[in-house]
């Protein structure tokens, strides 16, 4: 009979439903299976320490868990956050398939799981944050505007990152009106508290960039070492340009100062000059040697993209650049990344924030390994920049008196970028330094801080009065271990 | 009555498969009980305290209506009783299944519907000894058809569609009930007519067209059906019952030519409605692009919320009770039932549901091929006819491949008339099948046989 026809019609077009544009249908972002499955078991942890920093709690609403923080504004620039309205950022987002179960590698039978549709439990995702580390960063950023990257030199691992103002994260996770309103104060907010300023803001680096600088200088051998005299005039004024480039004082010692004396004081002349002698082929070689100019950087969370300028239309520039100023801009991550690179004798290690990703029972699926990023400067010229850093503190004419620590061999660099048209902004303060203590093959920490303080007197701002103390603190909880 | 008597007595050897059946209701019980168990254990982990009492809720009614078939219709089909049984069953498992995400309680009262659709099945078995009496009242049947589809369009409009009678609390489907009466019309008409609509005619090209004055009656079924259609904005009803009497047309004249005449006036009423009838329309637009509201920043509609529900159930589905399909929302128990059975049982079950109608409404061919008598004859396959067309539209329906009607899927469906009505249209196909497969005499056919079945005696007899 013709109706029987009706069957396997039916079944063809079930098949095609239910089979052939399954896919499509599931994935339809108008279709909240996907999102009601995600919520209907606890979140895994995220690890700092082999402590949770994060939690789940039941709701009894749609979704049967949201997400909770211990410690949420310490942790934000880590964790992001896992909000049932506004998705996931940084690890709550890049790990979401281990934190929600579904990851395929989670699966112990993942055959077995596919039949039985069972809910793989969430896993865990374990960051190679330091506790200590981070409260001190930002206990010493306070109530000031700024960040703070910390690497383990030898390794690449993240011990800190900060980023002040923060949130809590814990707001947003969830759905109704308070989050929402939560949302749209944080995003309304003029201090930007969810900005992740450690990885996601560029800043002039100012005079921290004169690492890179007396990097490539040593590399290219253009002054013969760095206690030799580099012939240099005070103020410098670039061939193509009427435009003197001069110092922050007067009097500092800058004329034909060694490059050593020259980090020391930080001489804006030497440095600018010594770029456009390196020239900018060099220059730019040395910065993306470190990691500037990399696109899609992850640690595995983005981090925005520090630049070097290519291209330059003269030598002003270029000296400029070389200096940490016109176009030059760095994350606190990539400085932090110079300064680990020194500290590791000149091998600059991959950043990592993860250190291994688990399954809830704390089995590892997935283990980081430290991986090379590159070799931007040879050992004995790594050696020779450590001395220098270890002047700026240690020196009586130092600029980084400030992150000096007893007992222990502390290498930094102060940077006091300015900022604004016409330098009207109030200039950020940074300082990049390592600390090794005596007798360590190499030191266990380096550190980058930026602070920007618009309240702070101008005079006032300077990378070895702000930023310094913080450093210190950063490198002090990782020393006490 | 010696013939009475003679049929009564079967012959030695002739199987009347009662024990068959019983052992299949049985089964079909046990089946429908553990669905509610299992509904159960995946929502709260443990056995619903209940599951005792809605298993003998359920297998008492069966076995009242074994018992009435045993006892006056021993030589029925064995499966039609439970197969009916089942998918009433498998319905209550999943209205339960859809009250727990809900937060409703529809099933008890469907449970009651049950029990009502069951006692009018022991009736009509009981009560209705000879089906061949229904064709002396075919126009009561087609009066009262008529009489039940038109009263809801002077009533206000119901969830967009004017098919209902609402009394309190209770409402009512006319249509449903509708549905029965119209078969049987159709049958004791076309049992009288087949004659003159299948010799007659002309052939053009390669299709025999009917006459012209036979095409009348067929034309006013069609303009009843259209009007239902306009009035009540009811596309599913008119598409059924157009297409049942099309079949039966069919299978009395055995003509193809009907069956392009059908499709044509189906297509002719069906198309001016679905571009002006504003709810019509929609129907059809959502059809042809059933995400057209997602891209319009709507979110989903209810035909692509049935189709998300269809796709996560896959081939084997969630399992019931974990799926999601009451993101359908409005009418996820009765219109859009079988995208739960498809979310939670999968491709897999709903072959299998679909395999039950098709053995249903098969064993409802057979007992018409198997009958003499015309009118029994198309009797049958026009009600079987009509649950494998509601079966189709429904299903046909809620997956996209034709536009929705906003109809229920028989016997799964929460909704008392379509319920009871189906427990009507199975009780009928007792009958038939039973005279179907009821033995000979043993020796040469009664002298006198009742005189209803033969040709002429009951053309036009309006005994109204």
């Amino acid at each position: 009979m013709f109706s029987l026809l009706l069957v396997p019609v039916l079944l063809v077009n079930l098949t095609r439903v239910q089979v052939v544009q399954a896919g499509r249908y599931n994935g339809n972002p108008a279709n909240q299976r996907a999102v009601l499955a995600r919520y209907s078991q606890p979140r895994g942890d995220i690890v700092v320490g082999g402590s949770p920093v994060t939690g789940s709690r039941a709701t009894g609403g749609v979704f049967d868990y949201l997400r909770t923080y211990t410690d949420g504004p310490l942790y934000a620039p880590v964790t992001g956050f896992s909000s049932q309205t506004y998705g996931n950022t940084l690890l709550e987002g890049v790990e979401d398939g281990v934190l929600s179960g579904t990851d395929s590698g989670l699966a112990v039978h993942p055959l077995l799981n596919a039949i039985t549709r069972e809910q793989v439990p969430g896993g865990k995702v374990l960051t190679t944050i330091n506790a200590k580390a981070q409260r001190a960063a930002f206990a010493g950023l306070g109530g000031k505007r700024g960040a703070v990257a910390a690497i383990e030199p030898a390794t690449g691992r993240i011990l800190a990152l900060a980023s002040t103002p923060s949130y809590d994260p814990g707001g947003l996770a969830g759905t109704g009106p308070a989050v929402t309103a939560d949302w749209a104060a944080l995003t309304g907010s003029a201090t930007q508290p969810m900005l992740n300023r450690a990885l996601r803001q560029t800043y002039p680096p100012g005079s921290t960039f004169k690492l890179v600088t007396a990097s490539a200088g040593l590399m290219n051998n253009v002054y013969g070492g760095i206690d030799v005299p580099t012939h240099s005039p005070d103020p410098y004024t670039p061939a193509d340009t009427t435009v003197p480039i001069t110092n922050e004082n007067a009097a500092d010692p800058c004329q034909d100062a060694t490059l050593l004396v020259a980090l020391e004081v930080s001489c804006n002349t030497v440095y600018g000059k010594l770029g456009d002698d390196v020239g900018e082929a060099g220059m730019v070689r040395m910065a993306q040697a470190y990691g500037f100019n990399q696109t899609g950087q992850t640690i595995p969370v983005g981090v925005s993209q520090s630049v070097f300028p290519t291209g330059l239309t003269g030598q002003a520039y270029l000296a400029l650049s070389s200096i940490g100023q016109y176009d030059t801009a760095a994350t606190p991550l990539q400085m932090a990344e110079v300064g680990a690179a020194i500290a590791n004798d000149g091998t600059l290690m991959q950043p990592q924030l993860v250190s291994s990703l688990t399954r809830a029972d704390g089995t590892p699926v997935r283990t980081f390994k430290p991986r090379v990023f590159g070799r931007p400067v040879s050992a004995p010229v790594a050696a020779e920049l450590q001395q220098m850093m270890v002047g700026v503190v240690s020196s009586p004419l130092g600029t980084g008196g400030n992150a000096a620590i007893p007992g222990v061999t502390v290498g930094g660099k102060t940077g006091t970028a300015q900022n604004g048209v016409g330098n009207s902004g109030t200039p950020y303060a940074w300082f990049v330094c390592w600390a090794k203590p005596s007798g360590a093959a190499v030191a266990p920490v380096a550190v980058a801080v930026v602070i920007e303080d618009s309240n702070a007197d101008r005079a006032d701002v300077s990378g070895g009065g702000l930023a310094a103390p913080v450093a210190r603190a950063v490198m002090q909880a990782v020393l006490n271990g | 009555m010696a013939a009475a008597a003679a049929v009564a007595a079967p012959q030695p050897g002739t199987p009347t498969r009662r024990t068959t059946e019983l052992l299949l209701v049985v089964l079909a019980v046990l089946i429908a009980a553990f669905g509610y168990a299992d509904v159960g254990w995946a929502i709260d982990g443990r056995v619903p305290a209940d599951t005792a009492q809605y298993g003998a809720g359920l297998g008492g009614l069966a076995l009242l209506a074994h018992l009435a078939v045993r006892l006056r219709a021993r030589y029925a089909d064995p499966l039609l009783l439970p197969l009916a049984v089942l998918l009433n069953g498998l319905g209550l498992v999943v209205i339960y299944r859809l009250d727990r995400a809900t937060g409703t309680s529809s099933a008890p009262s469907q449970l009651l519907w049950s029990a009502l659709g069951v006692l009018l099945f022991i009736v009509v078995v009981l009560l209705l000894r000879d089906y061949r009496v229904l064709q002396r009242y075919a126009y009561v049947f087609a009066f009262c058809a008529i009489l039940l589809m038109i009263v809801p369009v002077f009533l206000p409009a119901v969830y967009g569609a004017k098919i209902w009678i609402k009394v309190g609390p209770l409402s009512f489907q006319p249509g449903e009930v509708a549905k029965i009466a119209l078969a049987v019309f159709f049958a004791a008409y076309l049992a009288s007519n087949r004659d003159a609509l299948a010799l007659t005619g002309r052939r053009i090209w390669l299709i025999e067209l009917p006459r012209g004055r036979d095409l009348g009656p067929i034309l006013v079924i069609w303009l009843i059906s259209s009007g239902v259609l306009f009035l009540e904005q009811d596309l599913g009803t008119c598409l059924i019952f157009f297409g049942m009497f099309v079949m039966m047309l069919y299978v009395a004249t055995g003509r193809t030519g009907w069956i392009a005449v059908g499709l044509l006036l189906v297509g002719a009423a069906i198309v001016p409605v679905a571009l002006f009838e504003p709810h019509v329309h929609s129907r059809f637009t959502d059809w042809l692009d059933p995400t057209r509201t997602i891209a319009a920043g709507q979110g989903a509609g209810q035909l692509a919320q049935s189709l998300f529900a269809f796709a996560a159930g896959g081939l084997l589905g969630t399992g019931l009770g974990q799926g999601h399909s009451s993101l359908i929302g409005f009418a996820v128990k009765s219109d859009w039932i079988l995208a739960t059975f498809g979310e939670e049982l999968g491709l897999v079950g709903l072959a299998a549901l679909l395999l039950v109608y098709a053995v249903l409404v098969v064993r409802g061919y057979r007992a018409g091929i198997m009958l003499r008598d015309p009118f029994g004859r198309l009797l049958s396959i026009g009600l079987a006819s009509l649950l494998a067309l509601q079966v189709f539209v429904v299903a046909a329906g809620v997956t996209d491949l034709i536009p929705l009607t906003g109809m229920t899927m028989p016997f799964l469906a929460q909704g008392g008339s379509s319920l009871v009505t189906n427990w009507m249209l199975v009780a009928l196909l007792i009958r038939t099948s039973d005279a179907a497969r009821r033995p000979e005499p043993p020796l040469s056919p009664p002298p006198e046989q009742p005189p209803l079945d033969t040709e002429g005696q009951t053309q036009g007899v309006p005994k109204v």
